[in-house]
């Protein structure tokens, strides 16, 4: 299969949360409570494509396929697509669009200003996306793009911290989320000119 | 079931009803499963027929009763009640039973009572589904002040919408303590105690610093992780405003009179 056709496949991959939802929505098909199934899902699809777009740069080290690196911006934007998502149900619904009641709530709760400055954080790195910025930054665009490792720790503990005692569900994001950040760890630390 | 038909309707409630397979398809029942879904599918895990329910403590007529003997001589009421969970969203219910006073008068707790004590199902060779994880240290545990318990909002529910309520619910029989958090109003009632002392309350056991022994419906004294000033009703898009003690304070706020709300919470 040329690799365009798993372009394709992807963009309609990650789509597909996203039309369900819609669908659900205006179908009545979401559940008692559906803007609880809006944002509980939009928050889980943009968790999930963040660290799918982690697991691409380790994912070519380790199979030397080079071409899934034609995937990662594709997939990073759809983390910010979902997060996006998220961050909008919850302002319209929760908090009604009123910029008052968001920034109390940004202000007073925790894990709403954690999951704010992970959505914060994704804003310039889309932004950046484009291969113009990308010549544009040169070097520091691979610096800057690290604050996804930022965002993934931020939307860990956005999740973490709105469970009232069930952990069960938030432990294969962490696990996740902890073997893509242990091996960039784990190269740094075996890099020699680290010492230089 | 005709006795839950033909209930007196003696509260009732100015807001639309919310629909019956919201209210028994969306609930928190962590013995059944802790997804909101979960409860109504492991149903049929909770077994109710035969029920027991043990009377200890404080009283002068303690021991063990069936469910039948527990409703025996009860007039079936209907009341529509608002129920506030902590999660904040809310539903309008119409619960079928009668006052919890007039189901503990019968055992005629003495003047050391000063606090009731609940306790859910749990039996251990036989955990439900729930109850194989300790997500909460098992049984379930609620309690009230005697004065709570006896005010005449306080409900013993055994009817949802005019009939035998729910397993999801609570079957056979659970709590409705309208003015408070819903997990108050403790579902599936195996054991009522009669105490002298604050009794132990499992959320409160789980983390004291966010869910307090009394636990009234209060806008002004957040969640310490959320907001407690608005709800989502169960069938809405948008929030509301959530009211002083789930607005039954014109009845009941003379139970907290001269009490520090923030620090009873």
């Amino acid at each position: 299969m040329p690799f365009t056709s798993w372009r394709f496949a992807t963009f309609f991959l990650l789509l597909s949360p996203c039309v369900w939802l819609v669908y659900g929505f205006f179908s009545n098909n979401l559940g008692a409570n559906p803007v609880e199934t809006l944002t509980h899902q939009t928050g889980k699809w943009a968790f999930i494509c963040l660290l799918l777009s982690l697991a691409i740069t380790p994912a070519r080290q380790l199979t030397g396929v080079k071409k899934l690196m034609l995937l990662r911006r594709m997939v990073g934007l759809y983390a910010f697509f979902y997060a996006t998502l998220h961050f909008l149900v919850y302002w319209v619904f929760d908090q009604s669009l009123s910029v008052a009641y968001l920034w109390e709530d940004i202000s007073d709760r925790p894990y709403i200003t954690l999951g704010f400055l992970g959505w914060l954080f994704l804003l310039p790195l889309a932004i950046t996306s484009t291969q113009n910025w990308r010549k544009r930054l040169g070097k520091r665009w691979l610096t800057l793009h690290k604050l996804a490792y930022a965002v993934g720790l931020l939307a860990l503990f956005h999740y973490i911290w709105l469970i009232r005692a069930d952990y069960r569900e938030v432990v294969p994001y962490a696990l996740a989320l902890c073997a893509l950040l242990g091996y960039r760890l784990f190269r740094w630390l075996k890099t020699p000119q680290r010492a230089a | 079931a005709d006795r839950l038909s033909g209930a007196t309707k003696t509260v009732s409630h100015n807001e639309k009803l919310t629909r019956f397979e919201d209210v028994s398809g969306y609930n928190n029942f962590y013995e059944l499963g802790t997804d909101k879904g979960d409860p109504a599918a492991n149903a049929e895990a909770l077994r109710t027929d035969p029920w027991s329910i043990s009377v200890e403590g404080e009283c002068q007529n303690p021991g063990k009763l069936t469910f039948e003997d527990l409703i025996a001589g009860q007039t079936m009421e209907e009341r529509i009640y608002k129920l506030r969970c902590v999660e904040a969203w809310s539903m309008i219910i119409p619960w079928s039973g009668f006052p919890l006073a007039s189901l503990l008068k019968k055992f005629q707790p003495t003047s050391d009572a000063k606090y009731v004590s609940f306790e859910t199902l749990y039996d251990k060779s036989r955990p439900l589904p729930g109850q194989r994880r300790n997500v909460i240290d098992w049984p379930y545990r609620e309690g009230l002040r005697m004065d709570e318990a006896m005010h005449p909002l306080t409900f013993v529910a055994v009817g949802l919408y005019g009939k035998p309520i729910p397993n999801q619910n609570g079957a056979p029989l659970r709590l409705v303590v309208p003015w408070k958090y819903g997990f108050k109003s403790i579902k599936s009632i195996v054991k009522i105690k009669f105490t002298r002392d604050q009794p132990q309350t499992s959320w409160n056991m789980l983390a004291p610093q966010e869910y307090g022994f009394y636990s009234n419906v209060n806008p002004e004294v957040d969640h310490p992780r959320w907001s407690q000033k608005r709800e989502r009703r169960i069938g809405e898009l948008f929030r509301v405003r959530t009211e002083m003690l789930n607005g039954y304070a014109p009845e009941v706020a003379e139970l907290y009179k001269g009490m520090d709300l923030q620090k009873y919470f």
